[in-house]
């Protein structure tokens, strides 16, 4: 009997019809843990650099993590994968709710979509039962009418459905996948909609088993009070209302303005009030007793949003946050990310600003910035006119469609993709190695167990570091921070180190189902996250069974991380890829950050151009990659890291250009 | 009817809606009390609470399975609080033919709430427990009760399900027939 996992994938081919229940191999769990991990390997095995995003060939992979269904609280985020159209990189994209517990009940660990339909169909998986169905009435319906009726022609009133909306359907690019009132962005609702698959309805009443039961439900039952009395994880916004952090600091409009003393008491104060006026719940996810999500009831539309989700709107219209209130529920109806289409939104509307787009462009385009985005977010959504189709495609494509100097307005992407809209003064080193090499393409997903920034004082410091101790990997942490005095002053070693440690969160939270702000998230607010590497081990072991250890969990995020990356550089990532906006900060300095990045290269065993050596891989027991990489003349099997070329080379020089070795 | 009366001590669980957050972690571990082995696997299918949960129209609302009815209700009626609309089966914890709802999932058997009565006995049943957010919360008072009629056991319950289905003739020929087998 297999634990935690059901041990088994639902294969999906909707050119054909056949589906698929098929035994999955124990070895990856050990070796890749479950959700975006198992994924990963996957797509590695079965999807060729040369598949395009919209092809038949790419795979759609919804994952439930490895603890998702346990009675581990906070184990819900759903990993969905694919080939993103935007970046034509692996799409990173999670979402929070019931879908990947559900799951687990009916059987499976995840399911494998590839092929498209002939039309619009969904997918209805009760237990063994799985169905391929007609979509024809649910075409252009939002998440929560696509529900409504899906639960009530099937009677089935406890099923978990994610679908995507209008924007899905005519595969906007900044299209996710909606699931009650959590979304999947950054890349695979374009790709759903392009297999015209409106959504997947789930239903499982089979046993999840326990490698150690009681003993893991003990420790639970004493984990899920720490997390409802603790203030150290769940969204901190929920709560708070002072939100002077993304307000003062973060950038307008098109992610150009700051507006710095914006926030106030007497505005603070009134969003409250709005906020509270309207609110009728914070609500969780399973088997979590956080209440991230508030469920605002809004001039007769109901919609619910966590964290930052609430000011990109009105941020990028110049707006309050009843402005955001307005137009939420109608994107969320559309199924349409509010971190990538604000930012589509606010650069459209510079470049009408700017000229580059007209009143052809643009007929009756209104005069006020908010009735603007509604214009634009209608466009985008229809993907209507030459505007809307570009739009449709995020910032980076749409300055190329449009042309006629919109390139230089398209300001704040990295790997084609919309950064946060964060413009700061001097250099913060490990969130330009975050920035630059990370592969989860938006910083919240990236950054996390170390601080943002220093305390300014040795007795903060203290306190913090004393909560922080239990969680921090490895002493040489909890000293980088004692010792950080200001932002731009840290050693290369420290922002190697530390963008390591915040990627190996998010890497192990993504692949066992974790939620980041119980987690991975969270440290860098408080200290006190209730998951990290000191007590996954023991709750893997628990619900799974296998022998686990932090060294061993550790090699499995960077086996996991190695082969993301080994996915991209397989479809041609490279370190030209690797750059922050240009002006992210306002003080650059060329040669300091690529020394860094040389430094980072080194220490994840990466060549000078972020390709993971043969070595590297072979250490990670990932051969096969290394195998394929000299195949594809990627490698030749040579290359050293860049500490390694230069010592070669100086060898060399010493002996005269003698050969190696 | 007879006059038996007594004073009880009746344990009940309060529901309070406004503080649920539709985690549904109660689910999770009601059935994990109740597998067997306990704790060895999970299955919200099999719990004995369910949180009817519309999030359209922020419903969420935990109940617990109470008795096995052979007969639907026609359901039919909607209640309107806070502006929000309930359909009177979402206060319903009978075990009825006309939803899909505390029947266990491999035999269709009904489920119900036993307030998780253990030996040694739980503080309060697992649901209360999982909840942290004291939407559910456990508690005892006196009651005088009036005994109306006696209380059947989780196995006669299962069979009085079966007889209403299949009639006292099929279950006492399958019943024989599976004691010769053994």
């Amino acid at each position: 009997m297999r634990y935690a996992e059901t041990g088994y994938s639902l294969e999906v081919d909707l050119s054909t019809g056949n589906i698929e229940k098929v035994e999955t191999d124990p070895k990856w769990t050990e070796l890749y843990l479950g959700g975006q991990g198992i994924a990963a390997k996957i797509l590695w095995d079965r999807v060729p650099p040369d598949v395009e995003p919209f092809s038949p060939d790419n795979l759609l992979i919804f994952s439930a993590g490895l603890l998702h269904g346990t009675p581990v609280p906070g184990a819900n985020r759903t990993a969905v994968n694919t080939f993103s159209p935007q970046t034509n990189l692996l799409a990173h994209s999670l979402m929070g709710g019931f879908f990947g517990p559900e799951l687990k009940y009916a059987g499976y660990d995840r399911i494998i979509i590839r092929g498209k339909a002939p039309k619009l169909v969904y997918l209805w998986i009760k237990d063994d039962k799985v169905e391929i169905r007609d979509a024809a009435h649910l075409q252009g319906k939002g998440i929560h009418g696509t529900t409504a009726l899906i639960r009530e022609e099937l009677n089935e009133p406890h099923c978990q459905v994610a679908g995507i909306g209008l924007a899905g359907e005519n595969k906007v690019y900044t299209a996710s996948i909606e699931h009650g009132f959590n979304s999947a962005a950054r890349g695979p609702g374009p790709v759903m909609g392009d297999k015209r698959l409106k959504a997947i309805a789930v239903r499982g009443t089979k046993d999840l088993h326990i490698a150690k039961p009681a003993e893991l439900f003990e420790y639970c039952i004493d984990l899920r009070r720490k997390i409802a009395e603790s203030d150290d994880v769940g969204d901190w916004m929920a709560v708070d209302e002072d939100d002077s952090f993304h307000h003062d600091n973060f950038a307008w409009g098109n992610a150009r303005v700051r507006i710095k003393n914006y926030w106030s008491e007497e505005l603070q104060q009134r969003w409250t009030d709005l906020k509270y006026d309207n609110m009728d719940r914070q609500k969780g996810c399973y088997n979590c007793s956080k209440q991230c999500i508030n469920v605002i009831n809004y001039k007769g539309h109901r919609f619910g949003y966590k964290c930052y989700g609430k000011d990109t709107y009105h941020m990028a219209a110049f707006k309050e946050l009843d402005f955001s209130y307005e137009i939420l529920p109608i994107a969320m109806e559309y199924g349409l990310d509010s971190y990538s289409t604000a930012q589509a939104i606010g650069f459209g509307i510079e470049l009408y600003e700017a000229g580059i787009l007209t009143d052809k462009d643009l007929p009756d385009f209104p005069t006020d910035s908010g009735e603007r985005s509604f214009y634009l977010l209608e466009k985008i959504a229809r993907r209507e006119g030459a505007v809307g189709d570009a739009l449709a495609n995020g910032v980076y494509w749409a300055a190329r469609q449009i042309g006629n100097g919109a390139e230089k307005y398209d300001h704040n992407t990295t790997k084609k993709f919309e950064q946060l809209p964060i413009k700061l003064g001097r250099l913060n080193p490990p969130y330009f190695l975050m920035i630059a090499t990370g592969e989860k393409m938006a910083i919240t997903q990236i950054e996390g167990s170390f601080p943002q920034d220093p305390l300014p004082t040795i007795e903060e410091r203290k306190e913090f570091v004393e909560k922080w101790a239990p969680v921090v990997p490895d002493e040489k942490f909890k000293k980088y921070f004692m010792e950080w005095e200001k932002r731009h002053d840290i050693s290369n070693e420290a922002s190697c180190a530390i963008t390591d440690w915040n990627e190996a969160m998010h890497f192990l939270d993504d692949s066992l189902g974790f939620c980041g702000f119980l987690s991975s998230f969270r440290g860098q607010f408080g200290g006190g996250v209730v998951y990290h590497i000191n007590n996954m081990p023991e709750i893997v072991s628990l619900a799974h069974g296998m022998e686990i250890d932090k060294d061993k969990l550790w090699k499995c995020f960077q086996r996991i991380r190695t082969l993301v990356r080994a996915l991209n550089v397989r479809r041609g990532l490279r370190r030209k890829d690797e750059r922050p906006p240009e002006n992210h900060w306002a003080l650059r300095d060329e040669e300091f950050e690529q020394k860094l990045l040389d430094d980072y290269y080194d220490f994840k065993g990466w060549t000078k151009e972020g390709i993971p050596t043969v070595k590297t891989l072979e250490e990670l027991e990932l051969g096969y990659v290394g195998e394929e990489f000299i195949q594809r003349g990627i490698l030749t099997g040579d290359e050293g890291t860049p500490s390694e070329e230069l010592a070669k080379k100086e060898a060399e020089g010493k002996q005269g250009g003698a050969s190696r070795e | 009817m007879n006059n038996n009366s007594e004073k009880k001590i009746v344990k009940t669980i309060k529901v309070n809606l406004d503080k649920c957050n539709g985690c549904r972690a109660c689910e999770m571990a009601c059935s994990a009390f109740h597998a067997v082995p306990k704790y060895s696997s999970i299955n919200p299918a099999r719990s004995r609470i369910r949180v009817i949960t519309d999030e359209i129209n922020d419903e969420y609302v935990p109940i617990r399975a109470t008795d096995y009815t052979k007969a639907g209700c026609d359901g039919r009626r909607t209640y309107t609080i806070n502006g929000k609309e309930y359909s009177e089966c979402s206060f319903c914890g009978s075990v009825c033919p006309t939803r899909d709802l505390f029947k266990d999932p491999d035999s269709g058997l009904p489920l119900k709430c036993d307030l998780c009565e253990d030996d040694p006995p739980q503080e309060e049943p697992l649901c209360v427990q999982a909840c942290s957010l004291d939407a559910l919360t456990y508690e005892e008072v006196e009651k005088v009760e009036y005994e109306e009629s006696v209380k059947l056991s989780e196995m006669e319950l299962g069979l009085k399900s079966l007889v209403d289905r299949y009639g006292y003739q099929k279950v006492t020929d399958s019943f024989a027939r599976l004691s010769r087998k053994s």
